[in-house]
Protein backbone atom coordinates (compact mmCIF):
# COMPACT_ATOMS: atom_id res chain seq x y z
CA UNK A 1 0.00 0.00 0.00
CA UNK A 2 1.32 3.38 -0.99
CA UNK A 3 0.79 6.53 1.00
CA UNK A 4 1.78 10.17 0.63
CA UNK A 5 2.21 12.70 3.42
CA UNK A 6 2.05 16.33 2.33
CA UNK A 7 4.50 18.70 3.99
CA UNK A 8 3.47 22.36 4.15
CA UNK A 9 5.68 25.14 5.49
CA UNK A 10 4.98 24.84 9.22
CA UNK A 11 3.86 21.20 9.26
CA UNK A 12 5.42 19.45 12.27
CA UNK A 13 3.71 16.08 12.52
CA UNK A 14 4.63 15.02 9.00
CA UNK A 15 7.61 12.92 10.06
CA UNK A 16 5.70 11.31 12.96
CA UNK A 17 3.06 10.31 10.43
CA UNK A 18 5.78 8.95 8.12
CA UNK A 19 7.12 6.79 10.98
CA UNK A 20 3.63 5.54 11.85
CA UNK A 21 2.65 4.70 8.27
CA UNK A 22 5.92 2.84 7.61
CA UNK A 23 5.69 0.96 10.91
CA UNK A 24 2.42 -0.61 9.81
CA UNK A 25 3.47 -1.44 6.27
CA UNK A 26 2.76 1.58 4.10
CA UNK A 27 5.32 2.56 1.49
CA UNK A 28 5.26 6.24 2.27
CA UNK A 29 6.45 9.23 0.28
CA UNK A 30 6.83 12.77 1.58
CA UNK A 31 5.38 15.31 -0.85
CA UNK A 32 6.23 19.01 -0.81
CA UNK A 33 3.31 21.46 -0.94
CA UNK A 34 4.68 23.29 -4.00
CA UNK A 35 4.70 20.12 -6.12
CA UNK A 36 1.85 19.86 -8.58
CA UNK A 37 1.69 16.12 -8.95
CA UNK A 38 0.65 13.59 -6.38
CA UNK A 39 2.59 10.28 -6.50
CA UNK A 40 0.43 7.20 -7.03
CA UNK A 41 -1.17 6.69 -3.61
CA UNK A 42 -3.72 4.56 -1.83
CA UNK A 43 -3.84 7.08 1.00
CA UNK A 44 -2.96 10.77 1.23
CA UNK A 45 -2.37 12.31 4.64
CA UNK A 46 -2.46 16.01 5.52
CA UNK A 47 -0.46 16.11 8.76
CA UNK A 48 -0.69 18.25 11.87
CA UNK A 49 1.29 21.39 12.57
CA UNK A 50 0.96 25.09 11.98
CA UNK A 51 0.96 25.48 8.21
CA UNK A 52 1.76 29.06 7.22
CA UNK A 53 1.92 30.02 10.88
CA UNK A 54 -1.88 29.66 11.16
CA UNK A 55 -2.13 33.05 9.42
CA UNK A 56 -5.59 34.37 8.51
CA UNK A 57 -7.41 31.21 9.57
CA UNK A 58 -5.79 27.87 10.41
CA UNK A 59 -5.38 25.88 7.21
CA UNK A 60 -6.65 28.61 4.91
CA UNK A 61 -3.35 29.29 3.11
CA UNK A 62 -2.38 25.63 2.86
CA UNK A 63 -5.77 24.83 1.32
CA UNK A 64 -4.79 27.02 -1.66
CA UNK A 65 -1.32 25.58 -2.18
CA UNK A 66 -0.33 23.94 -5.45
CA UNK A 67 -0.49 20.31 -4.37
CA UNK A 68 -3.97 20.75 -2.93
CA UNK A 69 -5.65 20.87 -6.33
CA UNK A 70 -4.27 17.38 -6.98
CA UNK A 71 -5.37 16.26 -3.51
CA UNK A 72 -8.87 17.64 -4.12
CA UNK A 73 -9.08 15.88 -7.50
CA UNK A 74 -7.82 12.66 -5.87
CA UNK A 75 -10.47 12.93 -3.14
CA UNK A 76 -13.24 13.74 -5.62
CA UNK A 77 -12.39 10.63 -7.61
CA UNK A 78 -12.78 8.49 -4.48
CA UNK A 79 -9.19 8.53 -3.17
CA UNK A 80 -8.62 8.13 0.57
CA UNK A 81 -7.57 11.43 2.15
CA UNK A 82 -7.05 11.80 5.89
CA UNK A 83 -6.41 15.14 7.61
CA UNK A 84 -5.14 15.13 11.19
CA UNK A 85 -5.34 18.26 13.37
CA UNK A 86 -4.01 21.05 11.12
CA UNK A 87 -4.74 18.64 8.27
CA UNK A 88 -8.40 18.63 9.38
CA UNK A 89 -8.33 22.43 9.42
CA UNK A 90 -6.95 22.37 5.86
CA UNK A 91 -9.69 19.94 4.78
CA UNK A 92 -12.51 22.16 6.06
CA UNK A 93 -10.95 25.13 4.27
CA UNK A 94 -10.96 23.20 0.97
CA UNK A 95 -14.62 22.32 1.54
CA UNK A 96 -13.90 18.58 1.20
CA UNK A 97 -15.52 18.12 4.60
CA UNK A 98 -18.23 20.44 5.95
CA UNK A 99 -17.96 22.92 8.83
CA UNK A 100 -15.11 24.90 10.37
CA UNK A 101 -12.78 24.67 13.37
CA UNK A 102 -13.01 27.63 15.72
CA UNK A 103 -10.80 28.68 18.59
CA UNK A 104 -11.20 26.36 21.61
CA UNK A 105 -14.07 27.42 23.85
CA UNK A 106 -11.89 28.34 26.84
CA UNK A 107 -9.13 29.90 24.70
CA UNK A 108 -6.55 27.39 25.91
CA UNK A 109 -4.13 25.33 23.88
CA UNK A 110 -5.12 21.79 24.82
CA UNK A 111 -2.51 19.02 24.90
CA UNK A 112 -3.65 15.77 26.47
CA UNK A 113 -4.95 12.26 25.87
CA UNK A 114 -8.65 11.92 25.16
CA UNK A 115 -11.08 9.11 24.52
CA UNK A 116 -13.11 9.05 21.35
CA UNK A 117 -16.05 6.86 20.45
CA UNK A 118 -16.31 5.51 16.94
CA UNK A 119 -19.67 6.61 15.57
CA UNK A 120 -19.57 4.89 12.21
CA UNK A 121 -17.80 1.75 11.08
CA UNK A 122 -19.21 1.53 7.59
CA UNK A 123 -16.07 3.08 6.12
CA UNK A 124 -12.51 2.07 5.30
CA UNK A 125 -11.04 3.94 8.26
CA UNK A 126 -12.85 2.22 11.12
CA UNK A 127 -14.31 -0.95 9.59
CA UNK A 128 -13.30 -4.01 11.64
CA UNK A 129 -11.90 -2.03 14.59
CA UNK A 130 -12.99 -4.18 17.54
CA UNK A 131 -12.95 -1.36 20.08
CA UNK A 132 -15.80 1.10 20.40
CA UNK A 133 -13.62 3.61 22.24
CA UNK A 134 -10.06 4.62 21.36
CA UNK A 135 -7.54 6.66 23.33
CA UNK A 136 -5.84 9.25 21.14
CA UNK A 137 -3.87 12.41 21.79
CA UNK A 138 -4.95 15.96 21.02
CA UNK A 139 -2.83 19.11 20.80
CA UNK A 140 -4.60 22.12 19.36
CA UNK A 141 -5.78 25.67 19.83
CA UNK A 142 -8.49 25.63 17.14
CA UNK A 143 -10.38 22.37 17.40
CA UNK A 144 -13.82 23.63 18.28
CA UNK A 145 -15.91 22.07 15.51
CA UNK A 146 -18.72 24.28 14.28
CA UNK A 147 -21.22 24.08 11.44
CA UNK A 148 -24.58 25.59 10.58
CA UNK A 149 -27.78 23.86 11.71
CA UNK A 150 -28.52 22.85 8.12
CA UNK A 151 -25.05 21.34 7.77
CA UNK A 152 -25.40 19.52 11.08
CA UNK A 153 -28.68 17.98 9.97
CA UNK A 154 -27.07 16.83 6.73
CA UNK A 155 -24.02 15.45 8.55
CA UNK A 156 -26.24 13.50 10.95
CA UNK A 157 -28.62 12.29 8.24
CA UNK A 158 -25.69 10.95 6.23
CA UNK A 159 -23.96 9.51 9.31
CA UNK A 160 -20.85 11.59 8.60
CA UNK A 161 -19.71 11.94 12.21
CA UNK A 162 -16.64 9.70 12.52
CA UNK A 163 -15.72 10.05 16.20
CA UNK A 164 -16.97 11.94 19.27
CA UNK A 165 -15.11 12.94 22.43
CA UNK A 166 -16.24 10.72 25.30
CA UNK A 167 -15.04 9.13 28.54
CA UNK A 168 -13.28 5.80 28.91
CA UNK A 169 -16.56 3.92 28.83
CA UNK A 170 -17.82 5.72 25.74
CA UNK A 171 -20.22 8.17 27.38
CA UNK A 172 -20.56 11.24 25.14
CA UNK A 173 -21.26 14.11 27.51
CA UNK A 174 -20.50 17.80 27.76
CA UNK A 175 -17.95 17.28 30.53
CA UNK A 176 -15.83 15.12 28.18
CA UNK A 177 -15.83 17.76 25.46
CA UNK A 178 -12.37 19.38 25.60
CA UNK A 179 -12.87 22.26 23.20
CA UNK A 180 -16.55 23.12 22.80
CA UNK A 181 -17.15 21.20 19.57
CA UNK A 182 -20.79 20.83 18.52
CA UNK A 183 -22.06 17.39 19.64
CA UNK A 184 -18.54 16.50 20.91
CA UNK A 185 -17.46 16.02 17.29
CA UNK A 186 -13.78 15.07 17.05
CA UNK A 187 -13.78 13.89 13.44
CA UNK A 188 -16.03 13.84 10.41
CA UNK A 189 -16.22 12.31 6.95
CA UNK A 190 -17.28 13.68 3.61
CA UNK A 191 -20.51 12.20 2.27
CA UNK A 192 -18.74 9.33 0.51
CA UNK A 193 -16.56 8.61 3.57
CA UNK A 194 -13.30 8.47 1.66
CA UNK A 195 -12.20 11.74 3.27
CA UNK A 196 -11.69 11.85 7.05
CA UNK A 197 -10.78 14.91 9.09
CA UNK A 198 -10.08 14.55 12.80
CA UNK A 199 -8.40 16.56 15.53
CA UNK A 200 -6.83 13.62 17.48
CA UNK A 201 -3.43 12.26 16.49
CA UNK A 202 -3.41 8.46 16.06
CA UNK A 203 0.26 8.66 15.02
CA UNK A 204 1.14 9.64 18.59
CA UNK A 205 -0.27 6.38 19.96
CA UNK A 206 1.83 3.73 18.26
CA UNK A 207 4.42 2.82 20.89
CA UNK A 208 3.71 1.02 24.17
CA UNK A 209 6.67 2.56 25.94
CA UNK A 210 5.88 6.13 24.88
CA UNK A 211 2.12 6.21 24.69
CA UNK A 212 -0.75 3.83 24.17
CA UNK A 213 -1.40 1.36 21.40
CA UNK A 214 -4.73 2.58 20.08
CA UNK A 215 -3.02 4.34 17.18
CA UNK A 216 -1.42 1.00 16.28
CA UNK A 217 -4.89 -0.56 16.20
CA UNK A 218 -6.06 2.21 13.91
CA UNK A 219 -3.19 1.98 11.41
CA UNK A 220 -3.07 -1.84 11.34
CA UNK A 221 -6.74 -1.90 10.64
CA UNK A 222 -6.52 0.86 8.03
CA UNK A 223 -3.88 -0.90 5.94
CA UNK A 224 -5.87 -4.16 6.09
CA UNK A 225 -9.00 -2.36 4.95
CA UNK A 226 -7.15 -0.84 2.02
CA UNK A 227 -5.67 -4.15 0.78
CA UNK B 1 -6.53 52.31 -5.24
CA UNK B 2 -6.97 51.33 -1.60
CA UNK B 3 -9.90 49.16 -0.67
CA UNK B 4 -10.77 48.15 2.86
CA UNK B 5 -12.50 44.98 3.95
CA UNK B 6 -14.05 44.23 7.31
CA UNK B 7 -14.65 40.60 8.25
CA UNK B 8 -16.97 39.87 11.13
CA UNK B 9 -18.22 36.65 12.70
CA UNK B 10 -21.82 35.77 11.92
CA UNK B 11 -24.35 36.38 14.65
CA UNK B 12 -24.74 32.80 15.85
CA UNK B 13 -21.04 31.97 15.95
CA UNK B 14 -19.45 31.87 19.39
CA UNK B 15 -16.70 34.47 19.78
CA UNK B 16 -14.70 33.52 22.89
CA UNK B 17 -12.11 36.26 22.25
CA UNK B 18 -14.81 38.92 22.07
CA UNK B 19 -16.25 37.53 25.31
CA UNK B 20 -12.92 37.77 27.13
CA UNK B 21 -12.37 41.32 25.85
CA UNK B 22 -15.84 42.19 27.12
CA UNK B 23 -15.06 40.71 30.55
CA UNK B 24 -11.77 42.61 30.71
CA UNK B 25 -13.47 45.86 29.77
CA UNK B 26 -15.99 45.14 32.51
CA UNK B 27 -13.18 44.62 34.99
CA UNK B 28 -11.61 47.94 33.93
CA UNK B 29 -14.79 49.75 34.80
CA UNK B 30 -16.40 50.01 31.35
CA UNK B 31 -19.69 48.69 32.66
CA UNK B 32 -21.97 49.90 29.89
CA UNK B 33 -20.85 47.41 27.23
CA UNK B 34 -23.53 44.98 26.01
CA UNK B 35 -21.36 42.80 23.82
CA UNK B 36 -17.97 42.76 22.05
CA UNK B 37 -17.42 40.90 18.77
CA UNK B 38 -13.90 40.69 17.38
CA UNK B 39 -13.29 40.84 13.64
CA UNK B 40 -10.58 41.44 11.04
CA UNK B 41 -9.71 44.45 8.92
CA UNK B 42 -7.79 44.40 5.63
CA UNK B 43 -6.37 47.22 3.51
CA UNK B 44 -5.81 46.13 -0.05
CA UNK B 45 -3.82 48.36 -2.37
CA UNK B 46 -4.89 47.39 -5.87
CA UNK B 47 -3.38 48.27 -9.25
CA UNK B 48 -6.89 48.43 -10.66
CA UNK B 49 -8.05 51.99 -11.37
CA UNK B 50 -11.71 51.29 -12.07
CA UNK B 51 -13.81 51.43 -8.90
CA UNK B 52 -16.35 48.77 -9.82
CA UNK B 53 -13.78 46.39 -11.23
CA UNK B 54 -11.60 46.74 -8.13
CA UNK B 55 -14.57 46.11 -5.86
CA UNK B 56 -15.58 43.05 -7.85
CA UNK B 57 -12.05 41.63 -7.58
CA UNK B 58 -11.95 42.21 -3.83
CA UNK B 59 -15.34 40.55 -3.48
CA UNK B 60 -13.91 37.50 -5.21
CA UNK B 61 -10.92 37.57 -2.83
CA UNK B 62 -13.31 37.67 0.12
CA UNK B 63 -15.27 34.68 -1.11
CA UNK B 64 -12.22 32.61 -2.03
CA UNK B 65 -9.76 33.40 0.77
CA UNK B 66 -10.27 36.35 3.12
CA UNK B 67 -13.52 35.13 4.67
CA UNK B 68 -14.86 31.70 5.50
CA UNK B 69 -18.52 32.12 4.63
CA UNK B 70 -19.63 29.36 6.98
CA UNK B 71 -18.84 31.59 9.95
CA UNK B 72 -17.94 35.03 8.64
CA UNK B 73 -19.48 37.98 6.79
CA UNK B 74 -17.47 40.48 4.80
CA UNK B 75 -18.08 44.12 4.07
CA UNK B 76 -16.19 46.03 1.41
CA UNK B 77 -15.72 49.72 2.16
CA UNK B 78 -16.09 51.91 -0.93
CA UNK B 79 -12.69 52.77 -2.39
CA UNK B 80 -11.47 56.34 -2.06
Amino acid sequence: MKSSVITFPGSNCDRDMDVALKKFGFKNKMVWHADAELPKSDLVVLPGGFSYGDYLRCGSMASKSKIMQSVINFANSGGMVMGICNGFQILVETGLVPGVLLRNKYLEFICKNVFVKINDKKNKYFKNVDNEVLEFHIAHNEGNYFCTNDQLKEIEDNNQIAINYCDESGKIEDQFNPNGSIKNIAGIFNKEKNVLGMMPHPERMIDTSLSGEDGSLFFKNLINNLK
Amino acid sequence: MKISVIITLKKDVLDPQGKVIHQTLDGMGFNDVNEVRQGKYFEIDSKETDNDKAKAKVEEMCKKLLANLVIENYKIIDPK
